[in-house]
């Protein structure tokens, strides 16, 4: 009985299906696949063994849940591509993912529980997916989709048809469904009791939405807080990564080289790394601060802790974002459009305002939605410079942690965290949606660009200049900080904290990463290494 | 070109599965480290070594740490959670997190040490303990002209508008012995009256316990109110900061170490458990620079070490206050009456 020869896709996941729960550990091992003893331990040990030696040898039948699909599909490697084929392709595929995702929750840690009890009556319970589980939940996924495809649906296309799935289960799995769960939580009581009573004494609170700040010297709540903070780092950090984008690409001073470099800059430093580099400017013990008071007498304060010194912060560090996309957006401009308008007689300012501004709008409005998000999403820089200016990431940090762990209180706070991010998605489509801005270029596009009028052109520089002047200046001083005794205290020059993170011995069993940086250094290259590949290839 | 772009990029993937050949010891153990950095990274790289075992630590404060627990609880990760004050470790213990284990090594302890596991039916131990006080800055006072503080009630002094921080008590347990002893010392609510005062000197609630007395240390703010074993490693690094404990009587933190129920390395993680209650493992905390009393009898007391019977305690309940219902109904209140008022 030979397979059809169409079916040999699908024949190939089946191998895999079946050889990932016959041979691959079933189960998370705490070493990872390397650090198994040998081939004894895939059927011998309790937690290392493979799916199949769990079925049989230990006790944990459930398993077969998710698995007697794979068996009842094999049927159809002998059936000719055709709807019936895909029918039962697709419904055994479906309810093998529905079935292993079923026991996966069910059955846990041996303990009381009412599903558990009856899947596991011998509370053997059992630890996370593995190798194993993940991979036939891969194929029954990938039987699902090719179902689905020889049913009908994608056009028949395998390919597509696994694509899609295997993108839409992802999506599900790490964003839609967590999600929900912490989101859900708003609407429970403590009893965990879905309540409406619960929901609305969450939400409704002074401290979510007073407007104290506009009367008195209370604070506002902080939904507020985070609304006005996000719109002016929007605003501002769209307005400079323009002023950025446009010297760069628009203008022949020499600063562009430098701009090119370091603009960016700030998008790979972490978040708290800012933070603390601006406190070890501008803090009460900071370096202006004590220039202010040697040069004038004036004795230093906090004066930096507060929206003040957040809003800078964010600045700093979301900058970057919007000079990458806007300058994206000015190299998108048609050159022969602005040539156009000045054969018409029309002075460089009239071609900007009139031609290349309008042009620029949506990539400008893109940049203030991306600002506008990084902001509402940021925590650690108003954890490190907020002072008492609380915005509603802190806000949920603290429900969450330490004694309280309000949960419903955080995923309220989250929900309303939420709306505010689709409301300005909305807002931007409402404003931009019904206009059209696309640049028709094809042949005869080339030419050389406008430069600045020259006011637009004096005064940019003047916002530029200074800023790139600052950004360097951190950034020195964040790399000299690593060369002094104590900050802030003893500025003798040293290497040992460079010693104390990066020693290295080496000696008859070879080389010793002594440094206590190795382990982490080591870390963030694999992980990087591992994510660069995958990113680009998920978006695509 | 492409072919040398393309070896070029499996080479920087390969040198990342470098470290992987490691020596194959008895396996691993997973710890939850709620103390200061270095002594966290003395006692892992030292039993890993004794012991043959690849330890990983992760560094969490311990109200952070508890609610990692809460939330991995039906698949967890952690073996052991070393360190953090008490009060975290009776909440995991009530909630069924933790697995109770009486150690051998029990009578060597302590009374107090012995009574918090006690207290737990075995599910914590004390392993050092440590009086709250107040650190200062005395470059900062001696500019301002002001008098060091001493008792609690000299913090509400209007010379010190902005100029204390203390950790906020949602996410710190340094911040809730705090109320607990202003509780225990004044009342309930006059403890409460004397909170919202001191709201009014307060220039930020930080996150984390030990965030307070760095920010004092570095001139960011003039006084602070921590545990006062926290002030000598800063003081080694050239800061000028000094302690001193209330007058009216404090109370002290007991830190604790607990099993995690349903831990994956559970003889190692027992392994641990005993040898950081022996006197050399409690040892590792003075050279740590941290300078706690250590639970075990034996072992041998650093000078830095504050000699408890010069300070004046109270007879902290551990018992009523490391209570889930009761921390909560006090952090409520603290949230409800002193957070919400206004500068």
């Amino acid at each position: 009985m030979k397979i059809h020869d169409n079916n040999r896709t699908i024949a190939i996941w089946s191998i895999v299906g079946f050889a990932a729960f016959g041979i691959l550990p079933w189960y998370a091992l705490p070493d990872g696949l390397s650090g198994l003893q040998g081939l004894s331990e895939l059927f011998a040990g309790r937690d290392s063994a493979s799916g199949l030696a769990q079925l049989l040898l230990h006790r944990r039948p459930w398993l077969a849940l998710g698995v007697w699909p794979l068996l009842a599909a094999l049927p159809v490697l002998w059936m000719a591509p055709g709807r019936a084929q895909g029918r039962l392709l697709a419904w055994c595929g479906a309810l093998g993912v529905a079935g292993l995702l079923a026991q996966g929750f069910a059955v846990g840690l041996p303990g009381p529980g009412a599903l558990s009890g009856f899947l596991d009556p011998s509370g053997t319970g059992q630890p996370g997916f593995g190798w194993g589980a993940m991979l036939v939940l891969c194929a029954l996924l990938m039987q699902t989709a090719f179902g689905l495809a020889r049913a009908g649906a994608f056009r028949g296309d395998l390919f597509v048809a696994a694509a899609v799935v295997g993108a839409a289960s992802l999506l599900i799995t790490f964003v839609a469904f967590p999600v929900f769960r912490s989101l859900a939580g708003a609407f429970l009581d403590e009893a965990g009791q879905p309540s409406a009573a619960a929901w609305i004494a969450r939400i409704a609170s002074e401290r979510i939405w007073g407007l104290g700040c506009v009367h008195s010297t209370q604070s506002c709540g902080v939904a507020w807080n985070t609304l006005a903070l996000a719109i002016l780092t929007g605003l501002t950090t769209t307005v400079l990564g323009t002023l950025l984008a446009l010297v760069e690409n628009r203008s022949d001073s020499r600063i562009r080289h430098a701009l090119r470099f370091l603009a960016p800059l700030p998008i790979i430093t972490p978040p708290f790394v800012v933070g603390l580099g601006l406190i070890l400017l501008f803090g009460r013990a900071g370096l202006v601060n004590q220039l202010i008071e040697w040069a004038f007498g004036i004795a230093p304060t906090r004066w930096f802790y507060g929206w003040f010194g957040v809003w800078l912060a964010q600045l700093f560090a979301f900058t970057p974002i919007a000079f990458l996309i806007v300058r994206g957006v000015i190299q998108g401009v048609s050159p022969s459009l602005e040539e156009a308008s000045q054969t018409l007689r029309a002075g460089a300012w009239r071609t900007f305002a009139h031609v290349t501004f309008p042009l620029m709008l949506p990539g400008l409005t893109n940049a203030f939605l991306v600002g506008f998000i990084e902001s509402i999403a940021d925590f650690g820089n108003p954890i490190i410079v907020g002072g008492q200016f609380s915005v509603l990431s802190t806000e949920i940090f603290f429900a969450i942690v330490g004694a309280q762990f309000d949960q419903g209180r955080a995923a309220a706070l989250a929900l309303i965290l939420t709306v505010f991010a689709l409301g300005i998605f909305a807002l931007q489509r409402a404003i931009l949606g019904r206009k059209n801005f696309t640049t028709v270029s094809g042949k005869g596009d080339a030419g050389l660009s406008m430069r600045l009028p020259d006011g637009l052109r004096r005064g940019a520089m003047c916002v530029v200049v200074p800023w790139l002047a600052f950004t360097l200046v951190v950034y020195v001083f964040a790399f000299c900080g690593g060369f002094v005794q104590t900050w802030g205290r003893d500025y003798s020059p040293t290497l040992a904290h460079f010693r104390t993170a990066f020693s290295v011995a080496v000696d008859a069993g070879g080389v010793q990463w002594l440094g206590a940086a190795w382990a982490s250094l080591f870390t963030t290259m694999k992980l990087a290494a591992l994510a660069a590949p995958l990113t680009p290839a998920l978006a695509c | 070109m492409k072919k040398r772009n393309a070896v070029a990029s499996l080479a920087l993937a390969l040198t990342a599965y470098f470290p992987a050949a490691h020596a194959q010891g008895t396996g691993q153990l997973n710890v939850v480290c709620s103390v200061q950095d270095e002594w966290c990274s003395l006692m892992s790289t030292t039993f890993a070594r004794s012991a043959g075992i690849k330890v990983n630590v992760l560094k969490r404060g311990s109200g952070e740490a508890l609610a990692q627990l809460l939330t991995e609880r039906s698949n967890p990760k952690t073996d052991v959670w070393f360190g953090g004050t008490g009060d975290p470790h009776l909440q995991a213990a009530e909630q069924d997190l933790t697995l109770s284990y009486k150690s051998p090594s029990l009578p060597q302890l302590h009374p107090w040490a012995q009574a918090q596991a006690e207290q737990s039916q075995w599910r914590t131990v004390g392993v050092y303990s440590g009086p709250l006080g107040f650190a200062f800055n005395t470059e900062l006072l001696a500019k301002k002209k002001l008098p060091a503080p001493k008792c609690w009630k000299d913090l509400l002094a209007p010379a010190l508008r902005g100029e204390i921080q203390v950790a906020n008590p949602a996410s710190s347990g340094t911040a809730y012995t705090m109320i607990a002893t202003l509780v225990q010392l004044m009342g309930e609510d006059q403890a409460f009256a004397y909170m919202k005062g001191l709201h009014q000197n307060v220039s930020q609630y930080a996150r984390s316990g030990t965030g307070p007395i760095k920010a004092a240390s570095r001139g960011e703010t003039t006084v602070s109110i921590s545990f006062v074993h926290d002030a000598p490693s800063e003081q080694m690094q050239g800061f000028p900061i000094e302690t001193a404990t209330p007058c009216e009587g404090t109370g002290a933190e007991i830190g604790s170490m607990s099993i995690i129920k349903g831990a994956r390395n559970l003889e190692n993680a027992k392994k641990f458990y005993e040898w950081a209650l022996t006197p050399a493992a409690q040892q590792l905390a003075a050279a740590a620079h941290q300078y706690q009393l250590p639970a075990n009898k034996s072992a041998a007391l650093d000078s830095h070490i504050p000699d408890f019977r010069k300070i004046k305690l109270i007879a902290y309940d551990y018992a009523k206050y490391g209570r889930s219902a009761e921390r909560k109904r006090l952090i409520e209140r603290w949230e409800r009456e002193v957070n919400s008022l206004p500068r």
